[in-house]
């Protein structure tokens, strides 16, 4: 036991020299929740516009007032042409044009006004959502200007349940802290134990009397610590920064970021004990692990909309399961008879990679 | 020039006799890009509905089977309490629970007056929002079907003014259109930016920059040396990102491919410079990647990967003005997709090249002969 606590403290002090490597540790996480949190968002705000009015009436202005006084709109310019219209979508100098026909106002009391929505499809999920508020507006301006307000008899009543106000970055929080802690359990131990390997000091350690249990424990556990001060800032941030609620139990969260580390750190060994360079560690961590965790987890995108195999191959990363497990108790308050499976599951990746890297080591040495 | 062709050797032969590098450079961003532009969609395909008729009318279930009729709402369950419903959506089993109260139907036939609830799980806002948007316009076309039934009223008259939308450039919205270039982008970016901030702090690691520091070559022969293999890769690891994508996703090139590609020569420049700035600033590899893994997370995130940079808030879009990635994002998507020429993307050209210059002089200005 003295010895293991002699070398967790070779291996701290090792961690804490590197004050840059603990910077980034701590300010990429903070970084990202305030990036997700402020300037990651879907809602369209001042989408810039351009106007060919071939009209120009007094019903063809009252149109574009309307489309401009709101919030989602902003007037980029005035078109002439339709080459006019092509130059500002090539240069992207706007996103959408409205396009109105010559005599407007005429065509409009006879019931047979048709205008022109041309929208920038290089992105279209932008392009499909700014059709549907242009659309909208222009609906409700046809319907002021008939004075005809249909009666609507059905009212539906909605509640939006575990984020009334849609907050983004309550889904984004969950999702940042398992990144991080992919990153610090998984990437930085495969390094770690990658680094002795490759600069010798690997063969050193084992001939020293200490048992490999003891030398793989000693030099994940401070990062076991160091994964979970991070977590514990981001919920912090995510607390105070965001109002981010904590419906569930907190002593279960804190368990169960317990075992998500250790499942991460267990699959961070696994890699060392397959490679002999920092650099294919490295590779093989940001690679293979960091971009399907953050893709395949649900962080950002939803694993319902993902065709079946890959909805299939999301099953096989660790952070999905948690990130379920975060939402469920911090969002929705529930508990384990809610969340066993998922907890279920942490443990058997924590099983099945233990025992490999286990069985991988004593082979290594032998 | 001699000495160059010689260190450009040595750094060949370095990476190409790493066995595991070269399935690393060459396969897995292939298999990265076919699995993540199949991933990285935010379309709602499924909207998992349980319902809570407390009704039981004739009306109430007209409207279930119009909304079950559209084919992206799947009916989970029909449940006889709110608890229930609200048990389901705490295990992540639907989506939505619809609610009719008792005497919707009469409420809507006496008073011209009746409520349906919805629950939404809005863990998701955005998702939400739509799934409202969806569910709430069939609510409103069911409604207008049933009040010309019930009044019997004739036909509507044409409305004044109708709204043709068209798409240019994708008339069928399809989003791998969009995210594939994208990704090619974050592949060109990742690899390059990863193996030269890796490469020189390697050196240093393990001492061989010693020995390379005591021979007669100046700065800019060991930096071109250090930089001109990986610019190599970074331009193949492009064409062949494009070429596979291009194969499988089929995504229409409309510009100028050389255009595209001299804004990449360019583009590559500033990442590997930046790589070998991080490389010269750090100790150990470790440090190397975390650093260089900091930029390229707040980059991407900050590029309009996902979310369009003009989302943003006006601070975070003064602050993209700086991102290297944001310019090449835009780029590609206007060349592939839009057939943007020169004219139309000078900006770009401009920027990044004053961004290759200050970063190439900061990366000569910071490294030293001496450790």
């Amino acid at each position: 036991m003295k010895e293991l606590a002699v070398f967790i403290k070779k291996e701290f002090r090792h961690i804490f020299r590197d004050g840059r490597t603990l910077l980034i540790l701590f300010g990429l996480p903070v970084a990202q929740v305030f990036l997700f949190g402020y300037a990651i968002t879907n809602e369209v705000k001042d989408a810039t516009i351009t106007v060919w009015d071939q009209s120009h009436d007094v019903m063809s202005r009252k149109l574009v007032t309307k489309i401009l006084a709101t919030d989602y709109f902003k007037l980029a310019g005035v078109a002439e042409n339709y080459a006019d219209i092509s130059n500002g979508f090539r240069s992207g100098r706007h996103m959408l044009a409205l396009v109105i026909p010559p005599d407007f106002a005429r065509k409009f009391q006879q019931h047979e006004a048709q205008v022109q929505l041309l929208l920038d499809a290089s992105d279209p999920n932008m392009a499909n959502l700014l059709a549907n508020y242009a659309s909208g507006i222009i609906a409700n301006f046809t319907r002021q200007e008939l004075r005809y307000a249909p009666s609507n008899q059905i009212v539906t009543e909605v509640r939006m349940t575990y984020n009334p106000e849609l907050k983004g970055v309550f889904l984004f929080v969950p999702g940042v802290i398992t990144v991080i802690l992919m990153i610090v359990s998984t990437l930085l131990t495969s390094i770690a134990l990658t680094r002795e390997k490759e600069l010798g000091t690997m063969e050193i350690l084992l001939v020293s009397p200490l048992r490999p249990g003891i030398i793989v424990i000693g030099k994940v556990l401070p990062y076991l610590l160091l994964s979970f001060l991070n977590a514990i800032l981001i919920l912090g941030l995510g607390f105070t920064v965001f109002q981010m609620p904590m419906a569930g139990s907190m002593p279960l969260l804190v368990l169960e970021l317990i075992l998500f580390i250790i499942a991460a750190l267990s699959i961070g060994i696994f890699i060392s004990t397959k490679t002999a360079s920092q650099q294919v560690a490295m590779m093989i961590s940001l690679f293979a692990l960091m971009l399907p965790t953050i893709l395949l987890s649900g962080f950002i995108f939803p694993i319902d909309s993902m065709p079946w195999p890959l909805q299939w191959l999301s099953n096989i990363m660790p952070a999905k399961f948690f990130i379920i497990i975060v939402k469920g108790i911090m969002l929705q308050g529930v508990g384990l008879e809610v969340l066993w499976r998922e907890t279920l599951v942490i443990l058997a990746f924590i099983l099945v990679f233990t025992v490999a890297s286990i069985k991988n080591f004593t082979i290594r040495l032998a | 020039m001699r000495v160059i062709k010689f260190l450009l050797r040595k750094e060949f032969k370095q990476i190409f006799r790493n066995k595991a590098m070269l399935p690393i450079i060459f396969v897995m961003p292939v298999v990265q890009l076919l699995i993540l532009v199949n991933a990285a969609t935010f379309e709602i395909k499924n909207i998992d509905l349980a319902i809570l008729d407390r009704d039981h009318s004739p009306a109430s279930r007209q409207l279930t089977n119009k909304l079950l009729s559209m084919g992206y709402y799947r009916l989970r369950a029909r449940v006889a309490s709110l608890k229930e419903g609200q048990l389901l959506m705490d295990q992540n089993k639907i989506d939505l629970l619809l609610q009719f109260p008792p005497g919707f139907a009469a409420g809507l036939q006496r008073d011209d007056r009746a409520t349906v609830m919805l629950d939404i799980s809005a863990i998701d806002g955005s998702a939400a929002s739509i799934i409202y948007y969806y569910t709430n316009t069939i609510i409103l076309d069911f409604n207008t079907g049933i009040m010309q039934r019930w009044h019997n009223l004739p036909e509507q008259p044409g409305l004044p003014l109708t709204v043709e939308s068209r798409f240019w450039y994708n008339e069928e919205l399809d989003y791998k259109n969009y995210i594939t270039p994208g990704l090619v982008v974050i592949l060109v970016t990742m690899v390059g930016m990863f193996l030269t901030a890796m490469n020189v702090v390697r050196e240093k690691e393990i001492g061989t920059i010693e020995q390379l520091n005591v021979t007669p070559i100046t700065k800019t022969q060991f930096i071109v040396s250090k930089l001109l293999p990986f610019w190599i890769i970074g331009m193949f690891e492009m064409a062949f990102g494009l070429g596979v994508g291009k194969l499988i996703f089929d995504f229409p090139v409309v510009g100028s491919v050389p255009l595209l590609f001299a804004f990449a020569a360019i583009y590559l420049v500033v990442v590997l410079a930046l790589g070998l700035l991080i490389s010269t600033v750090t100790h150990t590899q470790q440090q190397a990647m975390l650093v260089s893994w900091f930029f390229v997370v707040i980059f991407i995130l900050m590029s309009g990967l996902f979310t369009a940079v003009e989302n943003m808030p006006e601070w975070a879009q003064k602050i993209t003005a700086f991102n290297p990635v944001t310019y090449f994002m835009q780029l590609i998507r206007m060349v592939l997709l839009k057939g943007s020429q020169l004219q139309h993307v000078a900006r770009h050209f401009l920027v990044i090249s004053a961004m290759a210059v200050v970063s190439i002089s900061l990366a000569v200005f910071t490294y030293r002969k001496r450790s």
